[in-house]
C-alpha cells in the first residue's frame, strides 16, 4: 500500500503535517518539475520516489523526468563527477561535445512544462539552455561537492550555473561564489521506506543469518556502493586493526548504480583486499534490497562512512535513525549528521577509525547515548517531512527573492 | 492608553541562504564581517544557540567562537567573542562593530600573525531567509498568556525573543512590548531584563511564566 503524507503524523506528529499543509496552500498553483539522471539507484533517485508523490499530496502538480544517454555519456559524467570532487581527471573536447550532444538530444525529446524546473546535479545541467526560448523558474539543485572541483569542469559547467534563478546545495561548504542566490537543502531520508522502516528482531536475525553474519559477536558495517571515494580499504585496514582487540565482523554491502561503470573495478579490489579472512563479508547487493539493507544496519554494531569526499553521506542518518553510533569521515555531509562525540565520531584515518570503533566496542552504554541522540538529529534535522517543506520554501523564494523576512503573519 | 489586542504566536521557518563567502583566517573572516550583510551577522551570532537547544554541544554560543576556537585554535580570543553580551545591544550593527573591534584588536597584539584552518574546515558565511507564519495560538490577556505560554514551541519563542527584538529591528522583545500595551508595564520591564542567553529556552519559559504568575498574585 501506498505510503500517505498522514502516515508520518505518527513519527513527527500532526502540527508538523498540517504546517506542510499550511505552506504548500501558497504555491499550490505551481506545476513543479524535477529531471535528473537515473530513475533507480543513488541518494537522488531514492529522494525523489518519495517526495514527487507527497509533493502532489499536497496539491502540488510535481513530476519527474529523467534524462536519457548512452554509456558513453554516463562514462563521461562519471569522469564529471570525480574532477568536480576534485580527483585529477583527463577531459578531452570530445567528452565535451559529447556532453553538449546528449543535452541537445534530450531538449528534444523532454517536454519541460514545469512552471519551477529543479535540475539536479551536473548531467542534465545543460538543459537550462531551453530557459531563453520559454522562460520558467530554474533551480541547479546540486547534490555533490563542488567546493574545489577540476577547474575544466567547472568552467564548462559555470556559465550553464550561472543562468539559473536559484542554486541549492546540500551544505555550506559545497557552495561556490556564484551570481545566483544559493540555498542550503540537506537532503533527507524517509523513515517509512523499506530501508528504514522499523523491523522485527526475528526478521533482523534472518537476515543476519542469510549473509552468515554471527549475532553474537560485534559487526562492523559501511553500506556504500563500491567506490574509492568511499574508501571501503580504508574500512578493511580500520576492521584489522581492532580485530587485533576483539573478535569482530566486517561487513561491506552496497548496490551498483547504472551510471556508476567504475564500480566493478573497485569491487574487485575490495574483494582481493578480503581474501582469506571469513570475517569479512563483501556483498553486492542487487537492486531492491533495501529492506536487507535495514536489517543489516539493524543487526550492526557500529556503523562506519569512513569517505574521503562525500556528497552528503546519507547512509549516516540512515543508520543514526536506527539508534547506531556511527564513525565517519569527517568530509562533506557526515559533518552535519555526525556531531563529534555526540551522535558518532568524526575521524581522519583508517587508524582513527579503529580507535573510536574500539572505543565504542568497549563502552555499550556509550553506544546506546549516542544512538538515541543520533535518532533525536536525524529527526529535527533529516527526515523526509523537513525536506518537503525546504521544497515549498524554496517555491516561495524564487516569489520572495529579495526578502530575508517573508511575513505571513498578522501581528 | 491599555489595549485590549490579543497576542497572537507567530513562528518562523527558515531556509539558510549561502553566501558563497569563506574565510580561512581571522584576516579574512574580519574582512568578510566588515561588508557582509547584517543578516548573516545575526545568523552566525544566534544560530548556535537555537541549534544547541537540544545537546549541550559547545561551550561557546556563536558560531565566529566556534570556529575560532576550533578551527584556529585561537582560544582567547574565542573565550572574548564568546563573552560579547549580545543583550546589550540593541542593534546588529553594534554587535559587528564590537566583533570587528574584538579580532582588530587581537590580531594587532599577535603582530598580524594569523593561523590558517585546515583544508575544509573553512568558515563559511550564511544567513537565514525566514518564513514567519501565525501558530494559531492566541492570548486575550496575561492569564491567557500564561496558560499558553507552555504550548508555545521552542521556535515561536525564540521567534518573539530574539528575532524581533534584533533582526526585526523593535525595541524590545514582543512579549514586552505587548505587556507594555495591555498596562503590565512593571512585568513587561522583568521580562525584558532577562538574559536569554543565559539559558536554554525551556528556562526563558518557564522564567517568564514565573514572573508573570507572581505579578497576578500581587
Amino acid at each position: 500500500m501506498a505510503i500517505r503524507l498522514q502516515d508520518y503524523e505518527q513519527i513527527v506528529g500532526r502540527e508538523e503535517i498540517a504546517e506542510l499543509s499550511a505552506f504548500a496552500d501558497r504555491v499550490r498553483n505551481k506545476r513543479l518539475q524535477n529531471i535528473n539522471s537515473t530513475a533507480v539507484g543513488g541518494g537522488v533517485a531514492e529522494i525523489l520516489t518519495r517526495l514527487v508523490p507527497l509533493l502532489g499530496e499536497l496539491g502540488i502538480e510535481a513530476t519527474w523526468d529523467v534524462i536519457k544517454g548512452d554509456q558513453a555519456f554516463f562514462n563521461i559524467t562519471k569522469t564529471f563527477h570525480n574532477a568536480l570532487h576534485g580527483h585529477p581527471e583527463e577531459i578531452t573536447r570530445e567528452m565535451l561535445d559529447h556532453f553538449q550532444a546528449n543535452t541537445e538530444a534530450n531538449l528534444k525529446s523532454l517536454d519541460l512544462n514545469g512552471d519551477v524546473i529543479v535540475v539536479h546535479d551536473p548531467q542534465p545541467a545543460g538543459l537550462i539552455r531551453k530557459k531563453k526560448e520559454i522562460g520558467r523558474r530554474w533551480i541547479w539543485r546540486c547534490h555533490i561537492d563542488v567546493s574545489s572541483p577540476n577547474p575544466e569542469v567547472w568552467n564548462f559547467l559555470r556559465p550553464m550555473v550561472d543562468q539559473y534563478d536559484a542554486s541549492v546545495f546540500s551544505m555550506p561548504d559545497f557552495a561556490r561564489d556564484l551570481a545566483v542566490p544559493q540555498y542550503m537543502v540537506p537532503p533527507s531520508i524517509d523513515p517509512l521506506s523499506d530501508k528504514n522502516k522499523p523491523l522485527s528482531q526475528s526478521t533482523v536475525q534472518e537476515v543476519l543469518d542469510k549473509y552468515e553474519l554471527d549475532s553474537t559477536r560485534p559487526i562492523l558495517t559501511q553500506i556504500s556502493r563500491f567506490d574509492r571515494l568511499k574508501d571501503p580499504l580504508g574500512v578493511i585496514a580500520a576492521y584489522r586493526l581492532v580485530k587485533m582487540n576483539y573478535d569482530c565482523q566486517l561487513l561491506l554491502a552496497g548496490g551498483g548504480a547504472p551510471d556508476d561503470p567504475e564500480g566493478e573495478v573497485v569491487l574487485r579490489e575490495v574483494q582481493e583486499a578480503a581474501a582469506g579472512d571469513p570475517d569479512i563479508h563483501v556483498c553486492l547487493l542487487p537492486p531492491f534490497s533495501d529492506l536487507e539493507i535495514n536489517a543489516l544496519v539493524r543487526g550492526s554494531t557500529v556503523v562506519m562512512q569512513k569517505s574521503i569526499k562525500e556528497g552528503f553521506g546519507l547512509t549516516v542518518s540512515e543508520a543514526l535513525w536506527k539508534k547506531k553510533p556511527v564513525v565517519g569521515g569527517r568530509v562533506g555531509g557526515i559533518k552535519l549528521q555526525i556531531l563529534n562525540g555526540v551522535t558518532g565520531f568524526l575521524v581522519h584515518s583508517p587508524e582513527g577509525a579503529a580507535r573510536r570503533t574500539m572505543q565504542l566496542l568497549a563502552n555499550p552504554g556509550l553506544c546506546r547515548t549516542m544512538g538515541e541522540n543520533g535518532h533525536q538529529h536525524v529527526k529535527q534535522n533529516f527526515l523526509l517531512t523537513r525536506h518537503l517543506k525546504d521544497y515549498l520554501f524554496l517555491m516561495l523564494s524564487l516569489d520572495h527573492p529579495d526578502e530575508d523576512i517573508v511575513q505571513f503573519y498578522e501581528n | 492608553m491599555p489595549h485590549s489586542e490579543p497576542f497572537v504566536f507567530n513562528t518562523e521557518r527558515r531556509l539558510v541562504v549561502l553566501t558563497g563567502q569563506k574565510a580561512r583566517n581571522l584576516p579574512e573572516l574580519l574582512a568578510i564581517l566588515k561588508r557582509i550583510s547584517e543578516s548573516s551577522i545575526f545568523y552566525h551570532s544566534h544560530e548556535e544557540y537555537f541549534l544547541s537547544r537540544q545537546f549541550a554541544r559547545h561551550e561557546f554560543y556563536n558560531d565566529f567562537s566556534l570556529w575560532i576556537s576550533e578551527a584556529l585554535q585561537e582560544e582567547p580570543l574565542a573565550e572574548k567573542l564568546a563573552a560579547i553580551d549580545l543583550l546589550s545591544f540593541s542593534s546588529i550593527r553594534q554587535i559587528r562593530e564590537r566583533m570587528v573591534a574584538e579580532i582588530a584588536a587581537f590580531l594587532e597584539s599577535t603582530g598580524g600573525r594569523a593561523r590558517e584552518c585546515p583544508a575544509g574546515d573553512e568558515f563559511h558565511f550564511c544567513r537565514a531567509k525566514s518564513f514567519v507564519v501565525p501558530t494559531g495560538i492566541v492570548a486575550r490577556d496575561l492569564p491567557d498568556f500564561l496558560n499558553r505560554l507552555p504550548s508555545v514551541s521552542d521556535t515561536s519563542l525564540y521567534f518573539h525573543f530574539f528575532e524581533a527584538r534584533l533582526r526585526l529591528g523593535r525595541i524590545t522583545n514582543d512579549f514586552s512590548f505587548w505587556l507594555s500595551g495591555i498596562g503590565q508595564e512593571a512585568l513587561a520591564d522583568e521580562i525584558d531584563r532577562l538574559n536569554p542567553y543565559a539559558m536554554t529556552l525551556d528556562e526563558l519559559r518557564r522564567r517568564i511564566i514565573q514572573l508573570g504568575l507572581k505579578r497576578l498574585g500581587d
